[in-house]
């Protein structure tokens, strides 16, 4: 108390300076609290809607199941993640190890990486929709979906990779070189173990939007809340909690989703900052 | 047979780093193919300045949701940018350590939360408080705006807060040497130096706030007309494809196409903006 007073003391002389001190204040305690706000309402509100039979392995009109939902939520983490991470780290790879600086290879790269980075996920989904639905005349299927989100995912995916990998200093590679590796076991060996944190935090904010994303899916991987094969429709538990929300019967249901979904994403984020700090300190 | 490997290596990096280059290529040409000719059979001027969406009636006239997303955008940005940017402010120059490791997971965090459950939590949260306060349904300009406002903030947080970190410590110091008080320094010393990084975060802020979509639709009202004032109903381009795409055909499903192209154009010219604006901050 003591600290505080003598610190309002001081601004006695400066009411403009005060005045910005507050502004910041509230600021920063209206973001917090909205945040506690959001989370804290809705596992309030959502935990006693949990019930064993949402968790039932088949979905019917009865038990409004998300268990198919969670386990398509998997499926389509673990399909992205196959597509975008190779991709991307290859990418990343060839900007910074390969490439030549100033080169128009790498300038359409970065401006076109940027551009996926920004178009709103309903455009990536009309699009995935035109090609693989109806183009190939897929229809809607799981596979349609992935591609989606893998293209969408990718500049995340490429931008993380190749920051760690611009972060890894210069010596390890002349070292390398130097003991006679060729460059693609002096990536493999050396460059690539060393960025492995910046790579996996990438890959943890990717999770996140796949975890998360139903526009994009919406038109893509359709909405059956079914266990699909690839070439058929299912839904993930964001497409799930919209198709309750739309349908308006579902309150209770709703409520348990947007449960499971928050919880993901608090594992996501906790699961990041502990990886973090695990790698960097070794 | 060493040197073929590390060749065909080096090609397939290329060839990955190609992928961005061909799917930017072929979202332009999937949009632009399939959206062009429904502009065309509509004419321009109906499509885009037409004040009518009657899809039944082959009248298919966006300037109602052309209007809506700007609404709900300039809304987005009169509630989310002066918290963020205050907030950011803060985050950067005036929080200790301890408080930092608190305050950044929960900003993330932020980000992190799915737009569905955003708008789940605007469906039964904000939507009732308007109800109260302005009458009606409740769904309105005021209450999307505020609920993209919200969502927002992480990103303009994050952008802000990096740029002001990136301006030199000695404009800090030299304003303090003078004997400006804290706050004086970092606002008139340091913020000038992190003016284009901090208006490249609000850039990025716009392009999010129109293309947001689950979210919005949610607790707009999703009625196809220019709303007259804030506690009106209102529908945006993003909503309007959503919403009618599932059973959409012929000319409809062309002119919702057409819709999502007019949103694409809006955005590469936004990311333009903030390229341009993020490439002068860098100098």
């Amino acid at each position: 108390m003591e600290k505080i007073k003598g610190q309002l003391e001081s601004y006695k002389e400066q009411p403009f300076s005060l005045v910005l001190r507050f502004l910041m204040w509230i600021a920063t305690f209206l973001t917090v609290g909205i945040t506690v706000c959001i989370v804290g309402y809705i596992l309030i509100r959502g935990i006693p809607n949990l019930s064993p039979e949402m968790f039932a392995w088949e979905y019917n009109t009865e038990n409004v199941s998300m268990m198919p939902a969670i386990i398509n939520t998997v499926l389509m983490v673990l399909l992205v993640l196959l597509i975008a991470v190779p991709v991307g780290i290859g990418a990343a790879i060839y900007l910074v190890e390969y490439a030549k600086r100033g080169s128009k290879l790498v300038k359409l790269v970065r401006i076109t990486a940027e551009t996926l980075s920004g178009i709103p996920s309903i455009v990536y989904g009309l699009f995935g929709y035109l090609l693989f639905a109806t183009t190939f005349r897929w229809g809607y299927t799981f596979l349609g979906g992935a591609l989606t989100l893998a293209i969408m995912i990718l500049p995340l995916i490429l931008r993380t990779t190749e920051e760690a990998l611009k972060a890894v200093p210069d010596s390890f590679r002349e070292g390398s070189f130097g003991l006679g590796a060729g460059s693609l076991r002096t990536i493999f060996r050396i460059i690539l173990p060393s960025a492995v944190p910046g790579i996996v935090s990438g890959v943890i904010l990717g999770i996140g939007r796949v975890v998360g994303e139903t526009a994009a899916l919406m038109y893509t991987a359709g909405t059956i809340a079914k266990v699909p094969g690839l070439m058929s429709s299912g839904r993930t538990l964001a497409v799930h909690m919209y198709a309750l929300l739309s349908e308006g019967l579902y309150m209770k249901q709703a409520y348990a989703t947007a449960v499971v979904l928050l919880v993901v994403v608090l594992l996501i984020n906790a699961g990041s900052g502990w990886i973090a700090k695990k790698l960097t300190k070794r | 047979m060493k040197e073929a490997r590390e060749f065909i290596m080096k090609c397939v990096f290329i060839l990955t780093a190609c992928v961005s280059i061909a799917a930017v290529v072929l979202i332009c040409i999937f949009m632009f193919a399939n959206g062009i000719p429904a502009i065309a059979k509509i004419g321009p001027l109906n499509f885009l300045l037409g004040e009518k969406w009657k899809p039944m009636n082959n009248i298919f006239g966006i300037l109602p949701m052309i209007v809506g997303s700007i609404y709900v955008t300039a809304g987005a940005i009169i509630i989310g940018v002066p918290i963020a940017f205050f907030a950011s402010v803060y985050l950067a120059k005036f929080c200790n350590e301890k408080l930092y490791k608190i305050l950044k997971p929960a900003v993330e965090l932020m980000a992190g939360i799915p737009s569905i459950v955003y708008g789940f939590f605007g469906l039964v949260v904000i939507v009732p408080i308007m109800q109260k306060l302005m009458g009606g349904s409740g769904k309105s300009v005021l209450t999307a705006s505020i609920l993209l406002g919200i969502m927002i903030l992480p990103t303009v947080i994050g952008v802000a807060e990096s740029s002001i970190r990136a301006v030199p410590d000695s404009y800090y110091e030299g304003a303090l040497a003078l004997g400006a008080t804290r706050e004086r320094s970092v606002f008139f010393a340091v913020l000038p130096g992190a003016k284009s990084g901090i208006l490249a975060g609000v850039i990025l802020g716009i392009g999010r706030a129109i293309g947001e979509t689950m979210a919005v639709i949610m607790v707009a009202g999703n009625q196809p007309v220019i709303p007259g004032n804030l506690a009106m109903g209102v529908r945006t381009l993003t909503s309007n494809i959503v919403m009618e795409m599932g059973y959409a055909t012929d000319l409809h499903r062309e002119a919702l196409i057409a819709t999502a192209v007019v949103l694409f154009v809006l955005i590469l010219i936004i990311n333009l903006c903030c390229s341009a604006l993020q490439r002068r901050s860098g100098q």
